[in-house]
């Protein structure tokens, strides 16, 4: 398999492939978990007051994280793009029913993580049903981008989305239940009570299936780089 | 060798992506908190057509986008997008098909923010078939409001979707051709002539005093634009100027046009 040529452990510059707009969106949020529980509560409380008026807000907010979320669970950009706007809409049908009480009482990021996991659920079950899980699993041409690079080379750039495109299919070969909990906890950065309530699982579970998917990860890793091995220590 | 749990969680966290470009307003077209607008032909020139995930909202015959946009917002209170490709295939079809008469293609309405009367009276024009007229008092009869004749005409001129909603098939109980909010009346007969009306024949009967025709074969009374009496022979072809007249010939009211709505407030 082309990824197995590269034997590096991939992270050193593949920040370079994020856009900055992205990060613009993200920081609004605050990156701390403190930043992030204050957008949270401003967002219930303007949702609490008016769903119409707030609901654009929370599309503007949430949006990237949940196609995230729904683009590496599914693998696919068109399926995770239809699985995120599904579960958007269902949220804010869902909003514009409930009295203020219940809006009040949301955890607004593990709720809307729970619609679209639901979502990505169905899709992968209906995928496995039509016999095409893997399918999306077999194109990674990318991947074949060259070892040795300069950092701001296009070549780095290209590289850097091989890595990316190379970790997405590691979370792939994951069951289905400790992909959501590694995506979850380290691509999404949610805390593990939050993961609690998205996943529908006491904490100790939702733990262990972050624990098993990395050892996991760890195992497909090292069967990648396994037989080039000799090259690491070159 | 060393691969750590770190340094894959590491390699985890730099795999969050920018949701696709246009997400934001689809999801927000698709929950109908804003509208997509593009132009389909019609009889009457081209039609700007404004919807969203819960159906049609708006349809205008503004020429220049700036405007239709302040018309939108003043009307439905949201914002509207141009829609870069147009209508969707199947609305786009549906809308001719409706326009060409075909009363099965189905056309989902967004009319959030109207009055339950004003829905009452849209909901009963859209019962008035391809090429035919009703006057503004029958519609009042039917929807069981016959003293809100008025109510109905200022409704009808409040239509937020003509064409989609016939309100061009709703005219005066004299016969005239009443007005008309997509451009005024000549729009409105050149819609009724391109649906095979002819409107100058409805107004020189009602000019002439004739308000119901019947046929002497099956002694059936019915409003002059009713696709039953449109085809009665000439031989057989009985004018009316009041039900009163007809009915005392022995003529029944058709139970399609059902004349004897609003015929009273009509007289």
């Amino acid at each position: 398999m082309a990824r197995g040529a590269r034997p590096r452990v991939p992270y050193g510059d593949a920040t370079l492939s994020r856009a900055p707009t992205f990060w613009g969106v993200m920081d609004t949020n605050g990156s701390g978990p403190d930043g992030a529980h204050d957008a949270e509560a401003r967002l219930i409380d303007a949702l609490a007051a008016d769903v119409d008026a707030a609901f654009p807000q929370v599309v503007a907010e949430h949006q990237d994280r949940l196609y995230t979320i729904a683009l590496r669970m599914l693998g696919d950009p068109h399926d995770a793009e239809e699985a995120t706007q599904d579960a958007l809409v269902r949220a804010y049908r869902a909003l514009a029913g409930y009295e203020t009480a219940r809006i009040l009482d949301l955890q607004l990021r593990a709720w809307l993580t729970t619609i679209v996991l639901n979502g990505c659920r169905s899709r992968l079950g209906r995928m496995a049903r039509r016999g095409s899980a893997s399918s999306s699993l077999d194109d990674v041409s990318e991947s074949a981008a060259p070892r040795t690079h300069d950092r701001y080379s296009p070549e780095s750039i290209v590289h850097a989305a091989a890595e990316r495109d190379a970790w997405g299919q590691r979370l792939l070969g994951l069951p289905p239940a400790q992909r959501s909990a590694v995506i979850l906890r380290h691509v999404d950065g949610l805390s593990y009570p939050e993961m609690a309530i998205a996943l529908g699982r006491p904490e100790g579970t939702v733990k262990a299936h972050v624990h098993r998917g990395i050892a996991r990860l760890r195992t497909i890793l090292e069967a990648e780089v396994g037989p080039q091995h000799e090259e690491m220590t070159a | 060798m060393t691969i750590t749990d770190r340094s894959i969680e590491i390699a985890l966290t730099d795999l969050a992506v920018a949701a696709p470009p246009g997400m934001r307003a689809d999801v927000l077209v698709r929950a109908g908190l804003a509208d997509r607008y593009g132009r389909v032909p019609s009889p009457i020139g081209p039609l700007v057509v404004a919807w969203n995930g819960l159906g049609v909202a708006l349809v205008s015959s503004d020429p220049d986008d700036a405007s239709f946009e302040t018309l939108h917002l003043a009307v439905t209170g949201r914002p509207a997008l141009p829609a870069s490709g147009g209508l969707p295939g199947g609305l786009a079809a549906a809308i001719a098909r409706r326009l060409d008469g075909d009363k099965r293609a189905r056309i989902d309405l967004d009319l959030r923010g109207h009055t339950a009367f004003e829905r009452d009276v849209w909901r009963k024009a859209l019962e008035i078939p391809h090429g035919e007229v009703r006057p503004y008092g029958w519609i009042a009869a039917e929807i069981g409001r016959p003293r809100a004749v008025r109510a109905v005409g200022t409704a009808l001129g409040h239509n937020p979707v003509p064409l989609l909603v016939p309100c061009h098939r709703v005219v005066r109980a004299d016969g005239t051709i009443g007005q008309y909010s997509l451009g005024g009346p000549e729009n409105k007969r050149t819609i009724l002539r391109s649906e095979g009306l002819d409107p100058d024949a409805l107004e020189h009967l009602a000019a002439a005093g004739i308000r119901y025709i019947g046929s002497d074969t099956t002694g059936v009374v019915c409003l002059p634009a009713c696709r039953h009496a449109r085809r009665i022979s000439a031989s057989h072809r009985k004018a009316f100027r009041s039900l009163d007249d007809a009915e005392a010939a022995g003529y029944r009211p058709c139970r399609v046009c059902r004349p004897a709505s609003g015929a009273s407030v009509a007289a």
